[in-house]
């Protein structure tokens, strides 16, 4: 059974990282969750996110932030990445399978995964 | 929306949308009735939005404050024989105690009542967008508690943010760990 006394001491081992974290951040995944996102699925997209940025010790370099809607709920769940000095990456009709290849490829590896942006999407 | 989890998820966005500092979300399994309550303490709506919030025709595109999520819960509720109720009090009218209150009523042995689905994501997924709002989650199935206050949780963890993902995952297990000792007691 979880208890307090975990949280306790989760609290205590986080509370020097916070210090350095700070600001560090370089690359925002964003997840449109507004009830067109939700629908869609996006809430397992937006946990796998968060689940394997943590996987892959990106916390560092990347926030995985929700946000309402993005305005193309045809397109849903939709997932952007904003990286400074770098044009944002619109992701369409994510699934939670989908995540792994854009941590990797895209957030680690630095190069957008093509085939599941909005522009190789047929319109 | 797939199940009721979705649903709320979906209806206590718009309550932090509001400006909640504290949202509850409970619900509330008797026999064959399930009762899903979300209630803030946000800025409230005017009569005037109030009348047509749960029409999805109301909404005109330059605002749209509303949109589809209350009549998709209306809709899930009445399709059960259940039915829907909004009650607000907007800031205006009220300075000092406004709020939002969003009553819904399923009956479970319905074919067409929507699963439960799943609570805990549901629960996850908030507080992970919203760290800096706290969420009062109950869910009490025939008399058994399943209970989380991040206000509880804030108190211990000081300014390391709920959001930490070690915190998260915590707050799944403690959720988790509350599901299965119910089962067990059955």
């Amino acid at each position: 059974m979880k208890s307090l006394a975990e949280l306790q001491a989760i609290k205590e081992k986080m509370q020097g990282k916070v210090a350095l974290r700070e600001g560090s951040s370089d690359k925002r995944v964003v997840v449109g969750m507004a009830t067109c996102g939700i629908a869609a699925g996006a809430r397992p997209v937006l946990n796998a996110f968060v689940e394997q940025v943590n996987e892959a010790g990106l916390t560092a370099s990347v926030t995985v932030t929700q946000t309402g809607c993005i305005g193309i709920c045809q397109f849903e769940p939709v997932v952007e990445v904003f990286e400074a000095g770098k044009e944002k990456v619109t992701y369409v009709k994510m699934t939670a399978d989908k995540v792994a290849r854009i941590v990797e490829e895209h957030l680690k590896g630095g190069k957008p995964v093509a085939e599941y942006t909005i522009g190789y999407t047929e319109l | 929306m797939k199940d009721l989890s979705l649903n709320l998820l979906d209806i206590a966005e718009n309550s932090v949308k509001a400006g909640a500092s504290l949202t509850r979300l409970h619900i509330l399994e008797e026999g064959n009735t399930l009762t899903f309550r979300v209630q803030d303490d946000g800025c409230g709506m005017t009569e005037e939005i109030l009348q047509g919030v749960t029409d999805p025709f109301y909404t005109t595109r330059t605002t749209r404050k509303v949109g589809l999520g209350l009549p998709l819960l209306r809709m899930a509720a009445e399709q059960t024989g259940g039915w829907m109720e909004v009650q607000s009090r907007h800031k205006d009218a009220h300075p000092t105690d406004h709020g939002t209150q969003v009553t819904a009523v399923f009956y479970t042995d319905h074919i067409d009542c929507p699963p439960v689905g799943d609570l805990v994501a549901t629960v996850t997924t908030l507080i992970q967008g919203h760290p800096d709002t706290d969420f009062h989650f109950l869910h009490v199935i025939n008399g058994n508690e399943v209970e989380l206050d991040t206000r509880q949780l804030r108190e211990i963890l000081g300014e390391v943010s709920l959001a930490e993902f070690e915190v998260l995952q915590w707050i799944s297990g403690f959720l988790s760990d509350q599901y299965t000792g119910q089962k067990a007691c059955e």
